[in-house]
């Protein structure tokens, strides 16, 4: 289970810079909340995975998991969540302010690729 | 329990809380809550200053948890230091601001006052996760304040700070949760303890945290090669705000000064000493780069922008050369840049808005109304930012190459310092020259706001801070000495965390301890 959890992060970090690299801000916002995703199953991760046992000490229970990484992965989701929610109402507005969806908010001056799927 | 510790965080955001529920008041009443709260926001720091006098660090526990379970609020006299800094800075931004700017955006007061509640949280926290935590705060009311007005090039700037800074959170988090993986703790005080202890084959998860950590701070501090978000950000923030924003590079620089002062220190084995074979280089890269910045800069606001990231170079010089007076002098640099280069943003911001349609660039525009007052104050903000003396740049600078002298690379530090300050003494000059004295005729007088009285004694608030801090330079420099002997041997820190107090309270056991 480590194995999967520890290549799984790595893959979504991967992936998220190369989203972050991107010159579209749509990427870029994908890319910044899949970091932040991986953050959070990193934190939660920390405090070693457990499986079938609760967080909460009980008199009989045998073993606990640790509930500090839980709260603190709860409160890292909140933030996470409205920092993305900010900086896609932020890259929206920019859309429609300068009718470029570029990070820099011009079309680079080369010919334009069109992006797909968007 | 002295409740004090809690007001610099309580107060700005039960008012800014209490604005927001307000919102559609009249202009008046925000004004009113707004000043009532930063004015209360620098009384307690003034207290906590006083207070924390004695030496022993303040220790607030929150919920009255017994110390490494808790959270805690801890004032030493870094803390103190900062939290007075940020309060004046504070009061002049928004005096400043009061006297017209915050009336363009409906959110300006609460997201004000946020901002300070998150600077504030940052220098009193004593864990390393609540420090994300108001690192988070001060930064979304920074992106707030940036693009206020939603101009193109405001949103722009914005869009590029908000992205290096959730890419920046998304990595400290993952430092401090590898730190609570391996250590088992987030109480710096508890951290400093444990990591002595950590096991040999851990030792490397422990170092890659700590510079995990150190980058990011590096972002906030705006240091070479993290500082490309800075200058268009600054320069297009609102000038009240960007005066503001003169302390947010601090709290990167207060991060850094704190974990390696108190976490990874060395101590015995150099092991946990992460800094101190590239601070300095970094340092006086960014000051070069700074300064390279600000010579180049087309416009007033990059230039102050550039001399921002300059200044961050110089503190970081004195930081790098750590105990033996170069902490001490740092901290006397910390206070007097961070003052300088208010009101550099300040006087730009008042002379570019009465050249009509040229603003704020390098070209000549029409004649200034009260040209005299308004080129004396930039011609002291230069001359502070440079260090001519007598200003507290050049006793700021004068330090800080005194706690150089004992050191290898003393030619080379010298070297850059001083050449940086010639550059800059040129970039201001010539900029205040084309300015103020190369005018063409005026076709236009539009957008023509001359100073209004607020704004000129915000102004004066902030240059006698400047004055201040050269005619009581003495006893500054023995209280920034002080500072520097209590962060050298953190033993009172983390004894005034995890063991005071601790006689009220059946220690938990079982829990939260040694995995």
């Amino acid at each position: 289970m480590e194995l999967v959890m520890a290549v799984g992060i790595g893959i979504m970090t991967a992936c998220a810079v190369y989203l972050l690299l991107r010159g579209r801000t749509f990427s870029l916002v994908l890319g910044l909340s899949m970091l932040s995703t991986a953050g959070n199953l990193f934190i939660f991760s920390m405090g070693r995975l457990r499986p079938g046992v609760s967080p909460i000490v009980a008199a009989g229970t045998e073993g606990y998991a640790d509930p500090v990484p839980q709260a603190l992965v709860l409160t890292a989701i909140v933030i996470g969540f409205g920092m993305t929610g900010f900086i896609m109402a932020l890259a929206v507005r920019i859309r429609l302010q300068t009718g470029s969806d570029h990070v820099d908010g011009l079309e680079p001056m080369p010919e334009r690729r069109p992006e797909q799927g968007s | 329990m002295t409740h004090l510790l809690a007001a610099p965080i309580i107060v700005p955001a039960l008012a800014a809380a209490l604005l927001l529920v307000l919102h559609r008041a009249r202009i008046a009443v925000k004004r009113t809550i707004g000043m009532g709260a930063t004015v209360a926001v620098a009384v307690a720091a003034l207290a906590i200053l006083t207070e924390t006098r004695s030496g022993a660090p303040l220790v607030y526990r929150l919920g009255n948890w017994p110390s490494p379970f808790g959270i805690v609020l801890v004032a030493d006299h870094l803390s103190a230091f900062m939290l007075l800094l940020t309060a004046s800075l504070a009061l002049a931004a928004l005096l400043y601001a009061v006297q017209g700017w915050d009336a363009r955006g409906k959110l300006f007061h609460p997201l004000f006052l946020f901002q300070v509640m998150g600077l504030n949280g940052a220098f009193l926290t004593g864990d390393l996760f609540n420090l994300f935590v108001f690192f988070e705060i001060l930064l979304i009311a920074s992106y707030g304040l940036a693009m206020e007005g939603l101009e193109v090039e405001r949103l722009r700037a914005t869009l590029h700070y908000a992205a290096i800074n959730i890419a920046a959170s998304s990595v400290f988090l993952i430092a401090v949760s590898l730190m609570y993986g391996v250590m088992g703790t987030l109480n710096m005080a508890h951290l400093a303890e444990r990591v002595g202890e950590v096991r040999i084959e851990d030792v490397g998860l422990v170092r890659a945290a700590g510079l995990l950590l150190l980058g990011v701070f590096a972002v906030k501090a705006a240091v070479f090669p993290l500082y490309f978000w800075l200058p268009a950000t600054y320069s297009h923030a609102p000038a009240p705000v960007a005066a503001l924003f003169a302390v947010m590079t601090k709290v990167g620089v207060y991060a850094m000064i704190r974990v390696t002062t108190l976490i990874f220190t060395g101590g015995e084995s150099d092991v946990m000493e992460l800094t101190s074979p590239w601070l300095m280089p970094v340092s006086l890269i960014t000051l070069a780069l700074g300064t390279l910045g600000a010579l180049g800069a087309q416009r007033l606001a990059t230039i102050t922008a550039y001399l921002t990231i300059a200044s961050v170079g110089t503190i970081l010089t004195g930081v790098a050369v750590g105990g033996g007076k170069g902490l001490a002098a740092a901290l006397y640099y910390m206070a007097h840049s961070t003052i300088a280069i208010a009101i550099l943003f300040l006087v730009t911001d008042l002379l570019g808005r009465n050249r009509g349609a040229m603003g704020d660039q390098l070209h000549p525009g029409p004649p200034l109304r009260q040209a005299v007052p308004l080129g004396l104050t930039f011609l002291f903000g230069g001359a502070t930012v440079a260090g001519i003396p007598p200003s507290s740049g050049f006793l700021g600078k004068l330090m800080i190459l005194h706690s150089t002298m004992n050191g290898l690379s003393v030619v080379l530090i010298w070297t850059v310092i001083l050449v940086t300050s010639v550059l800059t003494l040129v970039t201001c000059s010539r900029a205040g020259s084309i300015v103020l004295w190369n005018h063409i005729e005026p076709d236009q007088l539009a957008h023509d706001r001359p100073p209004r009285a607020g704004e000129w004694v915000a102004l004066a608030a902030l240059a006698g801070c400047s004055i201040g801090l050269v005619i009581f330079a003495a006893p500054i420099a023995h209280y920034t000495g002080e500072i520097e002997a209590q962060l050298t041997s953190p033993g009172s820190y983390i004894h005034a965390v995890l063991e005071s107090g601790q006689d009220d309270f059946i220690r938990p056991h079982a829990m939260g301890g040694v995995r």
